[in-house]
């Protein structure tokens, strides 16, 4: 491939978001008719790598060449323009507009007034869905569209601005089987039409079966770039991790005891359907599955957030009903949500105020707000959990994610908890303070508290768990114990059905 | 060496300093209303010696007194992170409600229960389609404000209603030399800084305000809170209602109009966020002193009514404008 | 019958259905409701609401509302009113009588996009940024008039008569220009790029950039147009009352607006809004309006009628739109 000019040609690229290094010095070459992974650990920096090409963030520092000319992407429609396009995990649409709208919105710089050729529009729309070979109406609302079919709206989009260069962003987490297939398929093809793939994902055998190349990032750098042939599975979890999976095992073997929470039958139709599970005191019972398969929606129901249609829960063998989050708080659950930014800080509001939330009884037993309990709570939490922060009162979003999380945990530490689900609990979090937290978690399950783990990552989950229990499409589909469990074990019980990837 | 690998890059960056303290205590609307408050009443005082007699002062206050308590209440609903435009054509028919009962022959306590009444429910319909339908409240207050003053006009036609000599006046009513509404707006204001500033409730209030979301998700029960303060506005608007009643001695059906500008304003000025999450009591209550200041002002300066309604206007806007303006410095 | 189905399903013909029941409801009690003649009077209420109901429903449509029409209907009105009255001693010669018409135009696009300056610029919520122009364009309607009502024999006959004589089917002017309105502004929502920009801002914000929309541009554009279009309402209102009050005239308007707007479907969460239902919403009101004096309502229960209204379409509205209670609800929770 020496011989052909590189397609895009980056050089130290580097980001820096709030002084924070999150990508450093990459150099790339992407080359026409290839399709390339992008791999990495969350948090690595392969997507916002991707995201500096599609011109969603700015670099930092570095340059990059197009066919050999250098080019400044300032924006995503300047990297439209240019023939990029980055296909969104969930699909910006505008849900409200037809798919050929959705199509054609935006492409090109026509005058306001212009008219909308109606016809032509829906007639390039059948004509670039039959080319993809999938059958969607284009003249229905993109409202209610499957998230596999709004990705294809997207590819369709990508080929009606004649894009060059396609970056999908872990665009298989939501896909059936079957719609990994189709998506294959295209991509192989729109390939061999000459145009550049990035392929993000975490799966090795999808990337194995589809791409030509890798990447592969950890902690902000590039590590190595080859042929996929040429690395083993082992060298790739090798390189993405970097140190061995042991230094994240937690070291204190807690006993375990009864049951402190037992769900059985849990459903919600069209969401999860009869989840059954128990944790016991001390135990680590992590919940793996691909994004999507109703994790995160069996948290909510527990705690109250979105309660389940039926099913019953115990919590410390007692039958209960929670329909309110405050009822599950009172009954000693805790939950760490998924979304930090959104459900869990309160941004603007002061660290303290942010520790002591869930807890107005101990800082207010008469209503009234008693500052210096709220002080010697917070601060004992800081010194423990050893949160950095300036001071108490400055508002919680000045912090890093990492201590923010941290934050949070310190909140529910103050309900003494018996039971504590745990949302993806180290996501986008620095590799340093993501040990601690590991730490922190055995140390919680070591004092006898059940702990519900909800992770994407596999080896977190391997590391962590003493059981792992598996979800698929809102079903459940394994139980694994601790010995049993695998990397390939929970991808087995994960995906949907076998996964025929042709090679 | 294997310890050294792993060099923590952004340990040095783990959270930003910390704002010196004089800055959190300066750099805050309330100061800005407290500066133009001062400056309001040395401009008043150069144009008109009126300004320096404090009884004058108090006397404009009545005429304001009803719409500032109502305010203070609002306050707490913006701060929640909704809005209520509804308040002032609630005034306008717990007060038609009132006076139609009083004129029909029900005795006064009666009758002023039945308003307050009335004013609680209307406070209850509104927390109904915001917090029961989820429907936006701006738009749902929008209606009810159309349906409220509607059913006023309903109730009281085109005429106006007379209460009874012995219930007119209650702004002659002195206490301490003070007259007695703004006596009660004192109470009110210090009622609920007390409330918002100092206990759980309060404290409640910030926190949906500012993220409803994660407020459920620490089991903070924000559709109660939320419930509390629609009644709370209904309550209080109605008793500013009577209050209005009793000043003026009738009531007709376009009691208050306009009155939602002036609410919605007083907040503002006082530095409440249109968003949510922030304001206090005390900047509405400077606020409402400023905006009496100001429109006596302009009626001591014989400024033409017409003029008021402008200056009102550009007022609002200017306030969410500096507001955010100074919101947006003080947050990263 | 696919094609039916979906023509029955859609939420126009809700209105259509209701409007029907509302007028065989009424015509049970008083034959009368149901004649030509009476068609003439529902429609005669209808013009301005319907016109002022078009850039309304466009503002909806991009996720703001507009609450300042009625003072810049009065405003625009006045303006074109202090034309007429002052011409001679302006510039010593009598203008045409069609001059107001532009002119109110002109006036109203001009708070229109003052409005939309406020809004974009210093991104303010636009409901509270109305409610002050509401009140800052009513107070400068007071200054520019002396608080001194345009009487009667100032507003030329023939722009009277465009409330009056008809040139088809006894059907006056002001009615087939509010119907041509309504053309234009379903070419403009339905067959024009920025049209369909709005339609985008209105349905996700935040992605409309991402796609090159100039959110800034159509945003002012959406406010210019909605300030144009109750600047037209304006001059009508001078053609059809044949005066111009600095305090009555658009007072209260911009509730019958909304509620017209609400009622035709147009969603109070964006992107979605049709011409035709918006027409069909003001055809209702104009409905009961009518309906009232035939029935022995007092006119003092309009208010309340259209409170009760909107409230009640707001109800439907997110009945209809099941689905998006439910989508709503799990991003709340």
């Amino acid at each position: 491939m020496a011989e052909t000019v590189p397609l895009v040609r980056a050089r130290g690229i580097g980001k820096e978001f709030a002084a924070v290094d999150v990508l450093r010095d990459v150099d790339l070459d992407l080359f026409p008719g290839e399709i390339h992974a992008l791999l990495g650990e969350n948090g690595a920096g392969k997507s916002t790598f991707a995201k500096i090409l599609a011109g969603v963030h700015r670099p930092s520092t570095g340059t990059l060449e197009l066919n050999g000319k250098p080019v400044e992407v300032t924006s995503p429609i300047v990297a439209q323009k240019l023939g990029i396009t980055l296909i969104h995990q969930e699909p910006i649409s505008f849900p409200d507009l037809s798919v050929a709208e959705n199509l054609v919105l935006g492409r090109a710089d026509e005058r306001w007034f212009s008219r909308v050729p109606w016809a032509e529009m829906t007639g390039e729309a059948r004509r670039l869905m039959d080319l993809l070979g999938v059958k969607i109406d284009v003249t229905r609302q993109m409202r209610g569209l499957s998230i596999a079919d709004q990705q294809m709206v997207e590819i369709a989009r990508a080929l009606a601005s004649d894009s060059r260069l396609i970056i999908m962003d872990e665009p298989t987490a939501p896909l059936t089987p079957k719609e990994v297939e189709t998506l294959f398929g295209i991509a192989r093809r729109l390939r061999d039409e000459g145009r550049t793939i990035i392929f993000i994902s975490h799966r090795l055998e999808e990337v194995r079966a589809l791409c030509d190349r890798v990447t592969i990032f950890r902690d902000g750098n590039k590590i190595a770039t080859d042929t996929i042939g040429n690395l083993t599975d082992a060298d790739i979890i090798r390189l993405m991790i970097g140190r061995p999976l042991k230094e994240y095992m937690h070291k204190t073997r807690s006993q375990i005891g009864e049951a402190a929470l037992r769900v059985e039958g849990l459903t919600l139709p069209g969401v999860f359907n009869d989840v059954s599970f128990t944790v016991r005191k001390g135990e680590i019972v992590g919940l793996g599955g691909l994004v999507g398969a109703g994790r995160t929606d069996v948290a909510r129901a527990i705690f109250g957030v979105a309660p389940a249609a039926s099913g019953t829960v115990e919590v410390d063998g007692k039958r209960v009903t929670i329909a309110d989050p405050s009822q599950a708080i009172a009954l000693g659950l805790a939950f760490v949500p998924e979304d930090r930014a959104v459900a869990g800080i309160f941004r603007t509001l002061s660290v303290e105020q942010n520790i002591s939330a869930a807890v107005p009884d101990q800082i207010a037993p008469s209503g009234f707000i008693r500052r210096s309990v709220e002080k010697l709570l917070a601060e004992d939490a800081v010194r423990k959990l050893s949160i950095r922060l300036a001071s108490l009162r400055q508002p919680i979003g000045e912090l890093s994610g990492g201590n923010q999380q941290k934050a949070i945990l310190a909140r529910w530490l103050l309900t003494n908890p018996s039971v504590l689900i745990l949302d993806e609990p180290t996501r986008g979090i620095d590799i340093g303070v993501k040990a601690e937290f590991y730490d922190m978690i055995g140390e919680l399950a070591a004092s006898g508290r059940a702990i519900l783990l909800i992770s994407s990552e596999l080896p977190e989950l391997l590391a962590l768990c003493d059981r792992i229990l598996v979800m698929s499409e809102g079903r459940q589909t394994a139980d694994i114990p601790r010995s049993a469990a695998t990397q390939e074990a929970i991808m087995h019980a994960a995906v949907p059905q076998v996964r025929g990837v042709a090679a | 060496m294997s310890t050294l690998e792993t060099p923590a890059p952004t340990s040095g960056h783990d959270a930003a300093p910390a704002r010196p303290r004089w800055q959190v205590v300066l750099v805050r609307p309330e100061t800005m209303t407290l500066i133009l408050l001062i400056l309001g009443i040395f401009a008043g005082g150069l144009l008109s010696p009126f300004f320096l007699d404090i009884s004058y002062i108090l006397r404009s206050f009545t005429l304001y007194s009803e719409f500032a308590m109502v305010a203070l209440v609002l306050t707490m609903v913006i701060i929640a992170g909704e809005i209520d435009l509804s308040p002032a054509a609630n005034m306008a028919l717990s007060a038609c409600i009132f006076a139609w009962l009083q004129q029909a022959g029900v005795p006064i306590p009666a009758a002023v229960a039945v308003g307050l009444a009335s004013g609680l429910a209307m406070g209850a319909l509104n927390a109904f389609m915001v917090i029961g339908l989820q429907l936006p409240s701006i738009i749902v207050t929008i209606g009810t404000l159309t349906l409220y003053r509607g059913l006023a006009q309903v109730i009281a036609g085109d005429k106006s209603i007379r209460v009874p000599e012995w219930f007119i006046g209650i702004d002659k009513i002195m206490v301490a030399g003070i007259p007695l509404p703004v006596v009660l707006f004192v109470v009110v204001a210090l009622v609920l800084g007390i409330v918002l500033g100092g206990t759980i409730f309060g404290r409640q209030i910030y926190q949906v305000g500012t993220s409803e979301v994660a407020a459920r998700h620490a089991g903070i029960r924000a559709a109660r809170i939320k419930l509390v303060l629609f009644l709370l506005v209904g309550l209080v608007a109605a008793t500013a209602g009577i209050m209005t009643a009793s000043r003026l001695g009738s009531v007709r059906y376009d009691l208050g109009l306009g009155g939602e500008l002036q609410m919605v304003l007083m907040a503002m000025l006082g530095g409440t966020y249109i968003f949510g999450g922030r304001g206090t009591i005390l900047g509405t209550f400077l606020a409402a002193w400023l905006l009496v200041i100001v429109s006596t002002g302009m009626i001591v300066a014989n400024v033409l009514p017409a003029v008021q309604l402008v200056v009102l206007g550009a007022l609002l806007i200017v306030s969410i404008i500096a507001t955010n303006f100074i919101y947006s410095r003080t947050q990263r | 019958m696919n094609a039916l189905r979906s023509i029955l399903l859609r939420r126009e013909a809700g209105i259509a259905v209701m409007i029907v029941l509302f007028c065989l409801a009424v015509g049970a009690f008083k034959p009368q409701f149901l004649t030509l003649d009476q068609l003439r009077i529902i429609l005669l209420l209808t013009p301005l609401i319907m016109i002022a109901a078009m850039g309304q429903m466009m503002v909806i449509v991009a996720r703001h509302v507009d609450l300042s029409i009625g003072s810049i209907l009065g405003f625009s009105a006045m303006v074109s009113g202090m034309l007429y009255r002052f011409d001679i001693d302006w510039f010593g010669f009598d203008v045409p009588w069609w001059t107001g018409i532009p002119l109110s135009i002109a006036v109203g696009a001009v708070l229109g996009l003052i409005n939309g300056l406020l809004i974009q610029l210093f991104r303010l919520p636009a409901i509270i940024v109305t409610l002050g122009t509401l009140s800052l364009y009513r107070g400068m309607t007071f200054i520019i008039s002396n608080a001194k009502q345009i009487d009667r024999q100032w507003i030329p006959s023939e722009l009277k008569g465009l409330s009056q004589t008809s040139p088809i089917l006894g059907i006056p002017w002001i009615i087939f220009i509010a119907f041509g309105v309504a053309l234009l502004a379903y070419v403009f929502l339905n067959h024009t790029r920025v049209g369909r920009q709005i339609y985008a801002i209105g349905s996700n914000p935040t992605a409309a950039p991402l796609r090159g929309i100039k959110v800034t541009q159509v945003t002012l554009l959406v406010f210019t147009i909605s300030g144009a279009l109750a600047g037209l309402a304006g001059i009508l209102y001078a053609s059809r009352w044949g005066f111009v009050n600095p305090s009555n005239t658009g007072s209260g308007f911009e509730f019958q607006v909304i509620a017209a707007v609400v009622i035709g479907g147009v969603s109070i969460n964006g992107g979605v809004g049709t011409v035709l239902g918006t027409v069909l919403g003001v055809l209702l009101l104009g409905c009961v309006a009518a309906a009232l004096p035939l029935l022995g309502i007092p006119g003092t229960s309009q208010a309340a009628i259209y409170g009760a209204v909107i409230l009640i379409a707001l109800v439907i509205d997110r009945t209809v739109r099941r689905q998006g209670i439910v989508g709503l609800r799990r991003v709340r929770a």
